[in-house]
């Protein structure tokens, strides 16, 4: 039995040490917005917060886990700049990187409340967007850069 | 409701066992009898594309796919616009697979292709808009007992003489009464929402990850499967032992289907790991001795040699063997992977008399016809639902429908709910390219450097040669999808041949995002700027000299140069490039600036993009279409390329087959022009002329051509020594 917490809940699975946290997450607690794109951490769009840092979660065995605070899409408040500048600079497409973006971007903020161009091309650069969507990502950081954050850690 | 797609099905099949196995035939229907099946949901639902309800909520039906385009927005927009209803109380619903929702233009098939959403059903869309206000008007009017011609709809509300007013919802059961206008008249005057910019309706569900895409498909019992394929095309399962694969916790089943062999577990991990423990010996067969090294020597030998004529203006080969100094250049581009973020993936619960599919799928009833193939039923018993499409770009048109019969074959196997994956490598390696392309052209110039003559050849795979389609879109043997771009030029060339030869060969091919634009747009927009640097001229004026009867195509060109700063000064080693092609209807000019870096990687500063694509529907959608065609036609003239070695293919991830990445983006800048011509497609058009731009900047800042793709360092740095 593996415990963890995911948006401020304590979950239990049982499933095999070596399942990707990913995996658990979708097929287990029905949380699907963490996206599968690569299985070997290239694209980010499965990205999650484990004790408040990015990291992909197609890579990460849930053993791994133990113990820990995860935070998925489905945590980050919908009052959060980011999400709110998300919707105002139309950023989404198809959607299917978006979460990971977003959860990368929760990231930088939290660690620097004002980025440059800099930091969010090294922040952003292991999210892929097939749309293409980075400028719109871009403006979308900037734009809620600075603004207070409410913390996640909640189911929405 | 803006979750997507989930509500549809249950109302749908409400309406279709009330409508007696037709679906929504609300049109034909008694309308007494919709408010049975609205069940206090709709009470008015005038035709195939929308709802109202007594709550005045309005619900559009969308008979296209969502995958990143926007149609969930632009195509309610087309309605609403013509309703006249209150735009922040509509929502939209995928449509079912119905004759209703065939495609416009395309025959009777639900698809969403060929930058076609908006332009093809703009007319339809207008039209069940404008018909349902004239119901809601003589409703209210005769409620009244005014003239119909005395009130008008605004705003959700149909305003009569003396302040009289109504809301939609109050009057919505009223309407469904009266008969439908056969002829209903469109709106004269300004418009009230198209050609201004609305936020995307599917926007909150998708940051929230609540947007339901194919690979979140889930139902009780619901086992997943992945398949092991062979490592080459047209490979077979000779036997396989699945003991080991079967001892793995979670797995549950191991079946051969056509595509190889199946492990179903309860979850993707225990089936991947079960898949890695397979005992397979494989028939490879002749798809072993694949090999782009040898496919590139044969279209070079082919492109020696006539083909088939696509186009022939004047005489180009009789003017070239007299010219005295002639160009003769080889251009080439690979195969390429759509690689969509999401992996193909498709869910099936298949019973003996019924079958539920449930995908992200831009061939809908293809896909469904070949799902009730598979299962022995006829196409009506198949429920066929649209999830969102985690990308699509002609991936998810299939026409094998690959992604759909592997996972019906799966699920007839074990006649439980289960959802096939394809992992990233599985996605990358299992076929359906953009065509590898070899290009033969030889020109030469008047007495004033303007083209006097061009003899194009160009060699690849046709994608519509041996499927149901050849009948009707290969004519005298040229697929006009191979030749698009060059023999569509708009350039004013006297004498003009393009030749077509069409090898054929086991790698799976299929239409990718600008389909043979993609690859033609790059020849015809370098070897054109290769010639006007021949001619001592300016690229930028050489095209506009050649444009002269093409005034929407010039259009586009100025205000390109004009923005994008054409001439004046740039910092050091910085070179600027235009390229201008028409495509879907649509004209578009792009001016790129880059610069090389010690290593020999381009980097792309900025993008200057004019458009016209005619009348519009939302400006922000095509801005943002023009950005993601520019980054994805970036990633391919930089980093695109699916090569095979000894049958097999030799990329598999983002490590391999890599994309444009948040720091090499470009800052890209849109302009629209101001159009009331027929409306042009935007999904598609912005890819051709971003990777002839960047060639040509390139050669701008450097002085070194190239004519393949990708514009890899190895390839820039020895263009950069020859000089």
């Amino acid at each position: 039995m593996i415990v963890f917490n995911v948006n401020g809940k304590e979950r239990r699975v049982d499933v095999s040490p070596d399942t990707p946290l990913l995996w658990v997450l979708r097929e287990k607690l029905g949380l699907n917005g963490s996206k599968f794109g690569c299985g070997e951490g290239l694209c980010g769009a499965c990205t999650v917060h484990i004790d408040g840092y990015p990291q992909r979660s197609c890579i990460t065995p849930v053993g791994d886990v133990q113990g820990k605070k995860v935070v998925t899409i489905e945590g980050i408040p919908e009052n959060h700049p980011l999400k709110k500048a998300w919707l105002a600079q139309e950023v989404s497409q198809c959607g299917y990187c978006q979460p990971g973006q977003i959860m990368s971007a929760v990231a930088l903020l939290d660690k620097k409340p004002k980025p440059t161009d800099a930091d969010i091309d090294s922040a952003m650069s292991g999210n892929l967007c097939r749309c293409g969507t980075y400028g719109r990502i871009r403006r979308a950081i900037h734009a809620a850069g600075g603004k207070s954050a409410p913390k996640g850690g909640k189911e929405l | 409701m803006s979750d997507g797609t989930k509500m549809s099905r249950r109302q749908f099949m409400k309406a279709s066992a009330l409508a007696g196995g037709g679906l929504l035939l609300a049109c034909h229907l008694p309308f007494g009898a919709l408010d049975a099946f609205a069940a206090g949901d709709a009470v008015f639902a005038p035709n195939a594309f929308l709802r109202i309800g007594t709550d005045n909520s309005v619900t559009i039906i969308v008979n296209k796919s969502e995958m990143g385009q926007g149609v969930y927005t632009s195509l309610p927009m087309l309605v609403a616009e013509e309703l006249c209803c209150d735009w922040k109380r509509v929502t939209f619903q995928a449509s079912p697979v119905a004759p209703e929702y065939n495609h416009a233009q395309f025959g009777p098939i639900m698809v969403t292709g060929g930058s076609t959403s908006v332009r093809s059903e703009w007319s339809r869309l207008s039209l069940a808009g404008a018909a349902a206000r004239e119901m809601l008007i003589t409703a209210a009017a005769n409620e009244w007992r005014v003239k119909p011609g005395a009130c008008r709809a605004e705003n959700g509300i149909v305003l009569g003489p003396g302040g009289m007013q109504i809301s939609f919802g109050k009057i919505a059961a009223k309407a469904a009464k009266l008969p439908v206008p056969k002829e209903p008249k469109l709106k004269s005057g300004a418009k009230i929402l198209l050609g201004r910019p609305f936020h995307r309706l599917d926007s909150p569900a998708k940051i929230n990850g609540k947007a339901v895409f194919g690979i979140d498909v889930t139902a009780p019992g619901m086992l997943t499967a992945v398949i092991a394929r062979p490592p080459v095309f047209g490979g077979q399962v000779k036997s396989f032992d699945a003991s080991r694969a079967l001892a793995v916790t979670g797995v549950k089943q191991v079946v051969a289907v056509d595509a190889g062999v199946a492990v179903v577990a309860d979850g993707f991990w225990p089936a991947q790991k079960g898949r890695e423990l397979l005992d397979i010996i494989w028939d490879e067969g002749p798809g072993g001795q694949v090999s782009t090294t040898l496919m590139h020597e044969e279209y070079a030998r082919l492109s020696a040699t006539p083909g088939l004529v696509a186009r022939k203006d004047g005489d180009a080969p009789t003017v070239l063997s007299q010219a005295k100094k002639r160009f003769d250049v080889e251009y080439e581009v690979p195969y390429l992977a759509h690689a969509t973020m999401e992996p193909l993936n498709c869910f099936v619960d298949m019973k003996q008399e019924s079958c539920l599919v449930r995908t992200g799928s831009q061939f809908q009833t293809v896909d469904r016809n070949a799902a009730a193939r598979v299962a022995g039923l006829k196409p009506e018993q198949v429920v066929f639902e649209t999830t969102f499409l985690g990308g699509g770009f002609g991936r998810r048109a299939c026409t094998g429908s690959d992604f759909v019969v592997e996972a019906a074959q799966v699920a007839k196997a074990v006649m439980q709910p289960v959802k096939v994956i394809r992992s990233r490598e599985d996605d990358m390696r299992a076929g359906y390219y953009r065509p590898m392309w070899y290009d033969r052209i030889a020109a030469c110039l008047d007495d004033k450097g303007m083209p006097l003559a061009w003899h194009h050849r160009i060699v690849g795979q046709s994608i519509i040669a041996g499927t149901p389609f050849e009948s009707g879109m290969v004519k005298d043997g040229i697929d006009d999808t191979s030749v698009e771009g060059a023999s569509t030029t708009l350039y004013d060339i006297p004498n003009l041949q393009v030749e077509l030869h069409s090898p054929k060969n086991a790698v799976p091919v299929l239409w990718w995002r600008s389909v043979g634009h993609s690859h033609t747009a790059f020849v015809m927009e370098s070897f054109l700027d290769e010639l006007a640097h021949a001619a001592g001229k300016d690229p930028y004026q050489y095209r506009r000299q050649l444009l002269a009867k093409h005034p929407r195509t010039m259009k586009v060109l100025e205000i390109a140069a004009k923005k994008g700063g054409w001439g004046k000064p740039l910092p050091a080693g910085h070179g600027r490039g235009i390229a201008v092609h028409e495509s879907f209807g649509s004209y578009i000019a792009q001016v790129a600036e880059v610069s090389l870096d010690v290593q020999g990687n381009i980097k792309v500063h900025r993008v200057v993009c004019a458009v016209d694509c005619g009348r519009i529907v939302n400006p922000d959608t095509i801005k943002a279409q023009m950005e993601s065609g520019i980054v994805f036609g970036l990633s391919a003239a930089l980093h695109g390329a699916i090569t095979l070695k000894d049958g097999r293919v030799e990329q598999g991830n983002f490590d391999s087959y890599p994309l444009v990445r948040m720091a090499a983006a470009p800052r890209i800048e849109v302009h629209i022009i101001a159009s009331s011509e027929p409306p042009g497609g935007v999904g598609e058009p912005g890819v051709p002329p971003i990777a002839p731009a960047v060639a040509n900047a390139l050669f701008a800042a450097t002085g070194a051509r190239l004519r393949s793709l990708p514009m890899t360092p190895d390839k820039i740095r020895a263009a950069v020594n020859r000089g």
